[in-house]
């Protein structure tokens, strides 16, 4: 089956700094990965290069889904516009009518958790593990075949990670979604995760199945 | 924590009443040619409207402010907008808007005359003294938009359309609305100005009768028209406008958390 995402001998740098060197990753269609290294060891990088936010100045990246979906470390959420249209705003790559979007942002914002009061709030008028929901639902909502996640539960408490993964599992069974997760939680990332990848020093160290090491 | 209650309305009014009483004071110290008394100057207010005399002006007024700011503020807009968005349209234009800034808005009046004369040298003026403004607005909004927001929108693969209507642009109108408000009130003070030394009818046009006629309580009334325009147009159009506009914010500007 052909990988949704494959990096090949992958470098990149910023400002000249080398961030990462000659990286390969590629994922099996229909899995959970979950990514895991130490702070500044380029995950985020590696994130942003698999979105096509990145260009790689050396190596290959190979996208092959019809949408992808992010999210982000911080929500970004534009805060002039309510978790409702935070998550419309994604939905209007796909064309979709005004009804329509609304009506797929107010399920997957149910879905995820937050009550239906809280869809015409402003950002600023939710708590940080609000936001990440909405920038979830947003990411969700689009019904992308592969989902980049730059550690998209760190503020939640244990229950609601808890209930969410549970949700990306079911989305996951449903739609055969593939995922790569990055995660500071190994015992997380064993629980959840199908394939455990794990970055050090701008490469990715053999590590096999989650629980392995 | 507790929002700290803003001071009473009173202290606005106690403000004005102190302005009044000086007015009177200087009219008293210095008799009513210098300065007419607020009596005074009232009665001859009252006496130019019913004369029909200030309806008239303050449209004309109204129109040369209006499309010269308008087509400042329009320029401004997209040079700016052009200018956050290409380093090379901001170096180019960075140096042409310092040296529109630098030009004292009297010496683009004499020019004006010179160029066109009548209205549109009044309409000119306003333009060229709003647009540097708008213009350094406008590139430092295009600037400070969050930079995740941007790859946000491009990951999500939202249409160009889109992103500028709802996102570039509701982040623009945040600074460039203080821009726009300021030129709005500026551009009164500029026609009014150009008008006087244009002879292009307007408020200006009335001031420079009244001088010529050593008409100082009438000088006063015209002044009080423009005073009067700009309060309302602040308290009418723009305050209503911010309070719209930067309603999800959390500065205190905005509702309640």
């Amino acid at each position: 089956m052909t990988a949704p995402l494959r990096l090949e001998g992958v470098e990149f740098a910023h400002d000249g700094k080398p961030v990462l060197r000659g990286l390969d990753l590629s994922l099996r269609a229909g899995t959970i990965t979950a990514l895991m290294g130490p702070s500044g060891c380029g995950k985020s990088t590696l994130i942003a290069l698999a979105a096509g936010l990145l260009t790689p100045d050396a190596g290959r990246v190979a996208r092959r889904c019809a949408r992808l979906g992010i999210v982000f470390q911080d929500p970004a959420l534009l805060p002039w516009k309510t978790a409702l249209g935070n998550v419309g705003f994604a939905l209007r790559g796909l064309g979709l009518g005004r009804a329509e979007r609304r009506a797929r942002a107010r399920a997957m914002l149910e879905a995820v958790g937050l009550d239906p009061g809280d869809a015409g709030k402003f950002p600023r008028q939710l708590s940080g593990g609000m936001r990440q929901r909405v920038a979830l639902a947003r990411a969700l909502a689009v019904e992308p075949d592969l989902l980049l996640c730059d550690e998209p539960f760190a503020v939640l408490d244990a229950e609601p990670r808890r209930a969410l993964w549970q949700l990306l599992r079911q989305i996951r069974e449903r739609t055969g979604l593939t995922m790569l997760v990055v995660t500071h939680d190994r015992d997380e990332a064993t629980a959840e995760a199908d394939c455990l990848a794990v970055m050090d020093k701008g490469r990715i160290v053999p590590s096999g199945q989650p629980g392995a090491g | 924590m507790a929002r700290k209650r803003p001071p009473s309305r009173l202290w606005s009014l106690a403000g004005l009443a102190l302005l009044l009483v000086l007015w009177e004071a200087g009219h008293r110290i210095w008799g009513p040619l210098v300065l007419p008394g607020l009596a005074e100057t009232g009665v001859t207010l009252w006496r130019m409207i019913a004369e029909g005399m200030v309806a008239p002006a303050l449209a004309q007024t109204a129109g040369n402010a209006g499309m010269g700011w308008a087509a400042g503020a329009a320029a401004g807009m997209i040079a700016g907008t052009l200018a956050g968005l290409r380093p090379e349209a901001q170096r180019a234009l960075q140096p042409v808007a310092v040296v529109l800034l630098g030009i004292p808005a009297i010496a683009w009046v004499v020019l004006a005359l010179l160029w066109f004369g009548g209205r549109w040298a009044v309409v000119f003026t306003v333009a060229v003294a709003t647009g540097p403004l708008v213009f350094a607005a406008a590139v430092a909004g295009v600037h400070s938009l969050d930079g995740g927001l941007i790859r946000m929108a491009q990951a999500f693969r939202v249409p160009l359309g889109a992103r500028l209507a709802h996102m570039h642009l509701p982040h623009m109108l945040v600074h460039v609305f203080p821009a726009l408000a300021t030129t709005l009130a500026m551009s009164w003070k500029v026609s009014v100005m150009a008008e006087l030394l244009a002879g292009a009818g307007g408020i200006g046009d009335g001031l420079a009768t009244a001088r010529a006629h050593v008409d100082t309580a009438a000088m006063m009334g015209w002044v009080l028209v423009v005073v009067a325009v700009l309060v309302a147009v602040d308290l009418a159009l723009l305050q209503p406008l911010q309070r719209r506009m930067v309603h999800w914010r959390d500065d205190g500007r905005g509702v309640g958390a």
